[in-house]
Order: structure tokens, then C-alpha cells, then sequence
């Protein structure tokens, strides 16, 4: 199946959850990264139980400061 | 009040856009903007704002400039190292416009003097560098129903979007809260490329004309993020409050300031 993550679509194993998939994108920090699922934001320990469909859009926000990261 | 020739000349290419034109630029003659931090963002707004002519703008800041500052804080020279980065940043304000009133507040913004200080604003950056002071803002301007652009830059990476009262997701709709400081292991400081500040910071004083002059979709319930690595723009939409959110839902568990301790990160070379 296909999904958007950050913006590029991309191809994935049928039944992928979502917190499998933060580990194959090789997310900094996962537990301070806001995760968005089709524009709804996902509690983070709500994340391994999601599993993906075909079509879903999956956003990471970051937290940003000048210089220093978490 | 009657734009004077001087002014008419100076805002001319303002004036021209349909969009601002004369009212618009009296709307910034007779603003009032408050920027916190004299740093990489706070330069580049503080210097746009001045030259577009925002009539009173203050600055806040604690710290004095330091020669690691100068590869991005574009409003501090050399010979500005070891004076108060809100003078430095005034008086290259007030060498390109002296039509405005730069304000400066030479001290830590903290929980106790930070509502009564915005109060006097209509409109709030945020161009600090650290995540305690910016949930600082975000639950003040909340709390004193005063918009705000918040922004953040890191590497390559920069990021922004604007809270108006009562139209969108705050700050801590999106990241929560401060995360525990013994829970930050990996705390490092980063490098920014200097440009970073210069484009995140442009696009800061671009929603704050807009929303003097009531031009244009502010980047409510949206974050605008830039990719310098790959010169890409994007746009990812933030859902509405939930109503759940702890400092602008509708049963807020926030009802007072808190000072967050920022961790200090090592600084490796
Ligand atoms: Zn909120």
C-alpha cells in the first residue's frame, strides 16, 4: 500500500502501525515529536495500536529551538 | 494623521500595493509590536519592522552580543560585542528609521513580568531560542488573548505559524508541554546555518505586516515549515483545538504562569 509521509508518498507493508513506521523513519526523539494522521493529532501511546491504510498522510512536528534540539 | 512627504516618499513602494496603500501604512505607524529575543530571529524582524514603519516596537532580551553571534544575528556588528543586544538591535533600527520608537527591556522575560509587559502590544514574536521561554509565550498571549508568531530554527530546518485568539491551534495544542528536564539526555546544541534566521525571521515580519494591515491568510492552524537542504517549502496542517488543550482549551489546567527550567545544553565542537 501506499502512504504520504512528510510530504512523499511512499510505499509500505499492508498492516504497518504507526509506531513501526517511526521507527523505520529513523525519527529523532520519537517521544517529543508531535505525530499528525490524516490533519488528527495522535496521542503517543495511542501510536502502537494504529495500523496504517492505503492513502493515509502522516505528518512529524518537531520541536524547534534556536540551536538546541531535544 | 496625514502621511507627511518624507513619509510618502519612504513608504512608497508600500503605498503602491493595493493591499496596504496609505491606510495600511498609517495601521503600522500606529502599531505597536513586541519582539522577544534580540537574537538570529529577532534581527532580521526587528530591522523589517523598523524600515517598514511599525510606529513602536519593543525589544526584549537579557543577553549582550558575543562574537559566536555575529555569523546570524544580522543587526549586531563587531563592534557591538559585549553591549546589550537590545541596544545594539535599537540603534541599527533607528539608523534605518527614525519615524519609530524602539523601546528596549534589558531583562529575563519570565512568568512574573511577562503579561504586564505584551499587554502594552498588539501583536507578540516570538524570536527566542529556547523551549521554556516559548511556552512562556504561547500561555501568556493566550492567557492576554494576543497573537503571536511563534518560529524555531535548527540545521537546515526552520519553522513557524501564528496563534490569533479564538481562530486556531496554540503552541501547546501542537507540542504539549515542556518535556521533564531529567528526560532530555540527548539535549545538544546544533548548529544553524546563519541564512536560516534571515529567511525564518523575514517570513516572522511578513505575517506580522499582515496582520497590521489585515492583508492576506496568516499561517493559522498551519505550520510553515523550510527545508534548506532541498529549498522546500512546506505546509502542514494543524487540527483545530480539540478543546482539550491545557492553556487555550475550553477547561484550561493552566490558570497560572510557570517558569519551565530550560536544560543547558553542552556545547561539543
Ligand atoms: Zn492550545
Amino acid at each position: 500500500m501506499f502512504i504520504t509521509v512528510s510530504g512523499e508518498k511512499k510505499e509500505v507493508k499492508d498492516g504497518l502501525r504507526l509506531e513501526e513506521l517511526i521507527e523505520q523513519e529513523n525519527v529523532q526523539t520519537p517521544q517529543y515529536v508531535t505525530v499528525s494522521l490524516n490533519d488528527e493529532f495522535i496521542e503517543t501511546q495511542d501510536r502502537d495500536k494504529i495500523v496504517l491504510k492505503d492513502g493515509d498522510t502522516v505528518e512529524f512536528l518537531y520541536f524547534m529551538g534556536g540551536g538546541a534540539w531535544l | 494623521m496625514a502621511l507627511n512627504d518624507e513619509q510618502i516618499e519612504r513608504y512608497s513602494r508600500h503605498i503602491l500595493l493595493k493591499e496596504i496603500g496609505a491606510k495600511g501604512q498609517k495601521k503600522l505607524l500606529n502599531a505597536k509590536v513586541l519582539i522577544i529575543g534580540a537574537g538570529g530571529l529577532g534581527c532580521p524582524v526587528g530591522l523589517y519592522l523598523a524600515a517598514a514603519g511599525v510606529g513602536t516596537i519593543g525589544v526584549a532580551d537579557a543577553d549582550t552580543v558575543d562574537l559566536s553571534n555575529l555569523q546570524r544575528q544580522i543587526a549586531h556588528s563587531t563592534a557591538d560585542i559585549g553591549k546589550p543586544k537590545v541596544q545594539s538591535l535599537k540603534e541599527s533600527m533607528e539608523a534605518i528609521n527614525s519615524d519609530v520608537t524602539v523601546n528596549t527591556y534589558e531583562k529575563f522575560i519570565d512568568s512574573s513580568n511577562i503579561r504586564a509587559l505584551i499587554r502594552d502590544y498588539d501583536f507578540i514574536v516570538d524570536g527566542t531560542d529556547n523551549f521554556a521561554t516559548k511556552f512562556l509565550i504561547n500561555d501568556a498571549c493566550v492567557m492576554e488573548k494576543k497573537p503571536f508568531s511563534h518560529a524555531g530554527i535548527l540545521r537546515f530546518q526552520g519553522q513557524l505559524m501564528t496563534y490569533i485568539p479564538g481562530q486556531g491551534p496554540c503552541y501547546r495544542c501542537v507540542f504539549k508541554d515542556m518535556p521533564p528536564k531529567d528526560a532530555i539526555p540527548t539535549c545538544r546544541q546544533a548548529g544553524v546555518i546563519g541564512a536560516m534566521a534571515g529567511v525564518i525571521g523575514s517570513l516572522q515580519a511578513m505575517e506580522t505586516v499582515k496582520f497590521i494591515t489585515g492583508t492576506g491568510k496568516l499561517l493559522v492552524g498551519e505550520l510553515l515549515t523550510y527545508d534548506g537542504i532541498n529549498q522546500s517549502f512546506r505546509k502542514i496542517k494543524l487540527p483545530p483545538c480539540d478543546g482539550k488543550c491545557a492553556i487555550c482549551g475550553e477547561h484550561p489546567s493552566i490558570t497560572e504562569l510557570k517558569d519551565y527550567e530550560q536544560p543547558a545544553c553542552e556545547l561539543k565542537l
